[in-house]
């Protein structure tokens, strides 16, 4: 097949997912600024409990869960879905099946995420991490989710490309695990609750692998297609992407229980999934690896693409998030970091640094191949960029630095616990300044979004890029 | 490899091996779980929660109060939890048979609970709830004042706080509503010290 019939096999493959995705994605968008807001709310009143204080709606306790829930409901698993309803039939060489159907997801999906949030606004909350929405949610995002598995599915049975890529692998494992976490876990948490302890196991189970089967393979293996893309070059080893997917597959789904190290659950229970947490070196190592070596060489690509620059800040933060979460499994770090905000500072640092940055980077990748319309301003990109960059480097800096030390005064029983509420209030303040930065950036990419689905902005000729390329090569 | 039936039961082989080691099998061992009866004293333990304390339990969970408060001591092993004070033993698996949803909570920005009920009075937990800053200086715990009325002095009732010093509001007094009080049962029913067998090592 010649190069110009590729590219207008291609361009007729991105145009059946053209609606779809972008449906997807816009929704994802508001869903982030909604999450984003109440994030910043919920900062702000750690340090300054008086601040939209008066009302129980807006307590911490009702604005936290809102914010948990719309920007991994709403935002982080709504761009996913996008990303991989692109990437499949791509990856796939044929068309999007139903498009029709999967707005039709997409609008129960967003149905499912607003009646949630008012529900939890009217203080309807189920009272369980990760599942706060109220029990009429989850059926409706579980029926949206299973139109998408089975249009992904659909159309991976209809390929043209006999090779299955390993971007492929994980996102079909994510469309299959993450309909059956969330359905067993509501079922025990939720609808028929299990005894005790065993609402704690399941719930972490779960809450670990909404990161572990569902975002993470998302995030690594648009990764593992857009950073080959945007260089002309293939991965490093296509070997050791096998190895990583497997040792992620097996170990990640085992990590949950590390959540509940010390606590009242059986000793073999919490040790088998601190195995499982430290084996996550395996996989990470494969992905850092293979992403390290395919960029060697290239580096001097991050000057002037936005999407490889959000792609390989996410793919780093993947790496650093990743050994960290296999260390704070350990029983003696454990012992200092658990019930501080060092966990909270990770626990943004893999959805934010990694999955988010990530979504950005495919977003600014995928966007203009869907309206044919270049983004408006390298400028505005470039400000997205340094915000969210410098603000999650700043949100993790500072609770890790003082979640530690929280961390440290909690194991001496001589200092009351109020000093470490007053010792971290600094750290709070600072985590709230990188939030505002968080906050800029992702509304900066909004207004990106807009300008470019409303054609706003001059007409451009070729991509929009930091600065001209210097080598005569594709890239956006 | 390109067969799509074989990375299908890759996905549930990986997926499955750990719902079975992580849920299903803890659901097994645990659904055994009963109360336990001291046969000397003729003292059962736990009891489900009945009456305001129960209706209490719902006011907690639906204020969010498990993102800043844990509900589980752990051995000296893990931290100085029994040295704080926050209980006289480790909980176990048996002290949660009754919680649903369970509330052992993952953060501790506020001191842990499961034996609030021991260290303060209901008076102390009111005026805490209504201005936690009143009690605790430099406390960055939500006020709850929400859950309570201001009323005229002369409509007052057995229930009203009576504030200290600079925060009391000549000719007003501030009185609990029936969420506070419930809330409140709840908080002085948290007491996890009955001594369970398997809690002494």
């Amino acid at each position: 097949m010649s190069a110009d019939s590729f590219a207008v096999e291609r361009a007729r493959i991105d145009a059946s997912t053209r609606l779809p995705v972008l449906v997807w994605f816009a929704s994802a968008l508001f869903w982030l600024v909604f999450g984003s807001l109440a994030a910043l709310a919920a900062s702000l009143k750690m340090h300054t409990p008086e601040f939209l204080g008066a009302s129980q709606a807006l307590t911490f306790g009702f604005i936290r869960p809102i914010h948990l829930n719309t920007v991994v409901y709403g935002w982080s698993s709504m761009a996913g879905i996008g990303t991989l309803l692109w990437l499949i039939p791509r990856l796939a060489r044929t068309m999007l099946v139903f498009p029709k159907l999967l707005v039709f997801s997409a609008i129960v999906w967003n149905i499912g995420v607003l009646a949630g949030t008012v529900g939890l606004f009217l203080g309807m909350t189920t009272g369980i991490e990760w599942l706060e929405f109220p029990p009429f949610v989850p059926p409706i995002l579980t029926f949206a989710l299973l139109i998408v598995t089975f249009c992904g599915f659909a159309t991976f049975r209809q390929r043209n490309e006999r090779h299955v890529y390993v971007t492929l692998w994980y996102v079909l494992g994510a469309l299959v695990w993450m309909p059956a976490v969330y359905v067993i876990a509501v079922t025990l948490c939720v609808y028929q609750p299990a005894p005790g302890v065993v609402q704690a196991a399941t719930n972490w189970w779960f809450a670990h692998n909404v990161l572990g089967l569902w975002l993470t393979p998302i995030g690594v293996g648009a990764a593992y297609y857009i950073i080959p893309k945007v260089l002309g070059r293939p991965i490093y080893s296509y070997y050791l992407s096998i190895v990583g997917f497997w040792a992620l597959a097996l170990f990640y789904s085992w990590a949950g229980m590390h959540h509940l190290i010390g606590g009242p659950l059986p000793t073999w229970l919490v040790s088998a999934s601190v195995v499982g947490s430290i084996m996550m070196f395996i996989p990470v190592l494969a992905v850092a690896l293979n992403h390290h070596m395919t960029m060697v060489g290239n580096f001097h690509h991050l000057r002037y693409s936005p999407t490889l620059r959000f792609v390989v800040f996410g793919a780093m933060a993947y790496t650093v998030v990743s050994f960290q979460g296999s260390i704070e499994a350990l029983r003696s770090f454990n012992v200092i970091s658990h019930f501080t905000h060092y966990t909270i500072s990770h626990a943004h640092l893999g959805l934010y640094g990694f999955f988010s940055m990530v979504m950005f980077g495919c977003m600014y990748y995928i966007v203009p191949r869907l309206t044919e319309w270049e983004w408006a301003s390298a400028g505005l990109i470039r400000l997205h960029f340094w915000c969210s960059a410098i603000g999650i480097t700043l949100y993790f800096v500072a609770l890790t630095v003082g979640g530690w030390h929280q961390g440290m005064m909690a194991q001496d029983a001589s200092i009351a616990h109020i000093s470490q509420v007053e010792f971290t209030k600094p750290y709070l303040w600072a985590r709230s300044v990188g939030g505002t930065l968080m906050l800029i950036g992702n509304l900066t990419f909004a207004l990106l979004f807009t300008l470019n689905l409303m054609k706003l902005g001059k007409r451009r000729v070729g991509e929009t890029t930091f600065r001209t390329p210097m080598k005569a090569v594709r890239v956006s | 490899m390109n067969r799509g039936i074989i990375l299908v039961i890759g996905f549930v082989l990986t997926f499955g091996s750990s719902w079975v080691g992580l849920v299903y099998l803890p659901y097994t061992q645990m659904q055994r779980l009963e109360p336990y009866s001291n046969e000397l004293s003729n003292e059962v333990y736990p009891k489900p929660l009945e009456g305001s304390a129960a209706d209490g339990r719902k006011i907690y969970i639906a204020n969010g109060c498990i993102y800043c408060h844990t509900q589980q001591v752990r051995n000296a092993e893990f931290g100085p939890d029994i040295a704080r004070g926050w209980g006289t033993r480790r909980t176990v698996a048996r002290d949660y048979i009754y919680d649903t949803p369970i509330q052992l909570g993952t953060m501790r920005t506020g001191p842990d609970l499961a034996n609030v009920g021991q260290r303060w009075s209901a008076d102390w937990q009111h005026k805490h709830l209504y201005n936690p800053r009143m009690m605790t200086p430099g406390s960055i715990m939500p006020s709850f004042a929400f859950l309570y009325e201001k009323r005229p002095v002369d409509e007052s009732t057995p229930d009203a706080l009576i504030l200290p010093g600079p925060w009391a509001e000549p000719g007003f007094v501030i009185v609990p509503k029936p969420e506070a009080k419930t809330l409140v049962d709840y908080l002085l029913s948290l007491n996890h010290s009955f001594d369970l067998p398997e809690a002494r090592e």
